[in-house]
């Protein structure tokens, strides 16, 4: 994780952000990310994201959970100690069936949120820079990284004249730390620890 | 851009004069508000409730179940007529967030994330009833698979009672993940917008940082749809097992394979009807009725004259089976249900689940909100009766004569239960004044869509001859792709 330089524009409008989007590509420049306060179907695409494995983890999640119930059950009443109960065989698959689903949707769930928490790094008590205060409100943040090739002015013009409704010079951390959201943060101390 | 339009048949989701920013400060500002004071009222008196029902739980514990009215015969009782009541509640959360979500219904946006909490509380109080009806409570842990050295080594795997375990502790651990991954972006809402440094904090670390960027995003869709994907199957084995619990049994009235659908459709129905109970007292105080319409109302209410319509039919069902069967018992066990000493709970059930809901054909009281309330009323009393019905009239009149018997609850029975009234309104109230009540993210994503003024806004193009509407789309994509082939 560092510390680095952004460019940032706000947009109101899908209409308008797509088009940025596209045009920032166009130019070039290191596109960090775009913040939206829900889902605008399309951007991720506009953006060239890589479709999500999420529900591939889901899916083995899910085998994990089959076989452990499907393993278990039958080690207990075939192996570790067999009981008969009400007539039925030991190895009484169909009255399986139940748990062995609940321990597969169980397994899928559970691994399938702690990756998405993982992947998305989030959890209690971790604290990301905001980029503009109304990006969980109404407007759609556009951060591009800046260096020693792309002058803060000349980028900043760039973005106007995309439609950027307000645009801003931020220097932040791109990734997350430990941290109280009613805390500011000084980003040098960040870097020292 | 494609242009985002929907036909003018289907009514706005989202009623008045509506942007992004208006949709966040109907929905949020209750939260940053001081509560009112129905609320404080409302709040007390389900702490009262809930400190009866503890103090009645203990009291059973502390002498035994032997206070309960329940007996040789009727060994459920209350206690379970209440759990199958509670757990059924909780299937209409998950049919709205899930199931609605899968068919993409637009209009699950606006009453989800109440449905969804109403399913987490329902599913709470079921769980109790299962928990203290074991009498020896500090055993519970024997429904666990552990292995120890008390008797059969492991718990049965073939008994509907264990099914059971594992299928509500997994919808209740589905339930919350689905729930709470939605409401992290609107935690971040709040956290963003917090004034005062408690709010900021606490918001900061219930949103877990969540700050909205695109691959979030899509990785929030995609947890979602198959969230849902897992949900469906889910909500709908949960009450086929608890209908398990029941018809793998041999006990005349019980045994029936009709149940586990049957028992699916009278969840959804009288959860539904709690759904309605909630929402049409929330929507009023909150002042929420831009975001829960009448429309969301009556969707609701169609869904509850589908569902009564095949618990109907179901009883029906029953009652052709046993004739048709021929078996004596099956035959006097329904017989003592229409005209026994029970007859009147048989009745309540018929009269609240099946006559009265038809009334919703009529699209004017569909859409009536006193009415709703009403009937939503009384379908979850007839749902109450439904269980009821089943648990005590199936066992009162057993094989022996000699032991046949009337059950009527003791106090403690009772309590318990308003106890669990009291814990399911005491969540509820802190839930309406701390979460956001509305998935606000949700109803932003349809809000361009299913909005009152873009719907309006679409006039113009409505107006438009087909041709001339084809022409311009043509048009439009034609320069889309000649900018894709430039790139």
């Amino acid at each position: 994780m560092a510390i680095k330089k952004f460019a940032v524009a706000a947009y109101d409008d899908e209409a308008v952000l797509f088009p940025a989007v596209k045009k920032v590509r166009k130019s070039g420049y290191k596109l960090h990310d775009v913040y939206t306060p829900f889902a605008v179907h399309g951007l991720d695409v506009e953006m060239g994201l890589k479709e999500t494995d999420l529900h591939i983890a889901g899916f083995i999640y899910g085998i994990c959970g089959t076989s452990t119930a499907v393993g278990f059950i039958s080690w207990i009443f075939t192996s570790d100690w067999p009981i008969v109960y009400g007539g039925k065989p030991h190895f009484a698959l169909p009255a399986w069936v139940p748990i062995t689903f609940e321990l597969t949707v169980l397994f899928a769930a559970v691994g399938m949120t702690l990756t998405f928490c993982y992947l998305n790094q989030v959890m209690p008590g971790v604290k990301k820079h905001v980029f503009h205060p109304r990006q969980s409100d109404d407007l759609f943040v556009m951060a591009i990284e800046l260096n020693e090739h792309t002058p803060e002015a000349e980028v900043i013009k760039f973005l106007k004249s995309t439609g950027a409704k307000e645009t801003s010079v931020q220097t932040a951390e791109e990734g997350w730390w430990y941290g109280r959201w009613d805390k500011p943060e000084a980003y040098e101390a960040l870097n020292a620890g | 851009m494609h242009i985002k339009y929907e036909s003018f048949v289907r009514e706005p989701l989202v009623d008045g004069n509506k942007d992004y920013h208006q949709v966040s400060e109907d929905i949020i500002s209750p939260i940053e508000r001081k509560p009112g004071r129905m609320w404080y009222i409302g709040f007390f008196f389900s702490i009262i409730l809930l400190c009866f029902g503890i103090f009645s739980v203990s009291w059973s514990v502390y002498w035994g179940l032997g206070t309960w009215g329940v007996n040789r015969t009727i060994g459920w009782g209350w206690d379970i007529t209440n759990f199958v009541w509670w757990i059924g509640i909780g299937h209409a959360g998950t049919l709205i967030s899930a199931i609605l979500l899968l068919f993409r219904q637009g209009w699950r946006t606006g009453v989800n994330r109440a449905a969804e909490a109403m399913t987490i509380f329902a599913v709470m109080c079921a769980g109790q009833f299962p928990i203290w009806h074991m009498g020896r409570v500090w055993d519970g842990f024997w429904v666990l698979p552990l292995p120890n050295t008390r008797g059969p080594l492991w718990p049965n795997f073939d008994s509907p009672l264990l099914w059971d375990v594992f299928a509500i502790s997994t919808y209740f651990t589905v339930s919350l993940l689905f729930w709470y991954s939605g409401l992290m972006p609107d935690f971040a809402l709040i956290r963003d917008r917090a004034k005062t440094k408690l709010r900021k904090r606490l918001y900061g670390l219930a949103s877990f940082g969540w700050t909205g960027t695109a691959k979030g995003w899509q990785r929030m869709e995609a947890l979602a749809l198959v969230l849902a994907g897992l949900s469906t199957p889910l909500v709908l084995s949960v009450h086929t097992i608890v209908s398990f619990d029941f018809a793998t049994s041999v006990i005349p009235g019980w045994h029936t394979t009709i149940f586990p659908p049957y028992f699916v459709a009278g969840a959804v129905f009288s959860g539904f009807a709690m759904v309605n109970t909630l929402l049409v007292i929330t929507r009023k105080i909150l002042k929420l009725e831009a975001y829960i319409t009448i429309g969301h109302l009556e969707a609701m209410n169609k869904i509850i004259v589908l569902t009564g319509s095949i618990v109907g039919v179901a009883y029906l069902t029953e009652l052709f089976m046993s004739w048709y069967s021929q078996a004596w018992g099956e035959m006097e066990a329904f017989k003592w249900r229409i005209v026994g000493p029970y007859w009147w709970s048989y009745w309540a059930m018929m009269t609240c689940n099946v006559v009265s809901p038809q009334l919703f054909w009529i699209k004017k009281l569909r859409r009536n909100i006193p009415f709703t309330f009403v009937m939503s009323i009384v379908v979850n009393i007839g749902m109450w009766f439904e269980r009821f019905v089943i648990i005590a009239t199936s066992t009162y009149r057993d094989w022996i004569p000699g032991s046949w018997s009337y059950y009527s609850p003791e106090w403690p029975e009772v309590g318990f239960y308003l106890g669990t009234f009291g814990l399911f309104f005491t969540l509820y109230f802190l839930f309406a004044k701390y979460f956001p009540v509305v998935a606000v993210h949700e109803i932003k994503f349809v809000l361009k869509t299913s909005g009152d003024n873009y719907k309006r806004g679409m006039q113009p193009i409505e107006e438009k001859s087909a041709e001339e509407f084809i022409h311009e789309q043509e048009h439009h994509h034609a320069e889309e792709h000649a900018e894709m082939a430039h790139h």
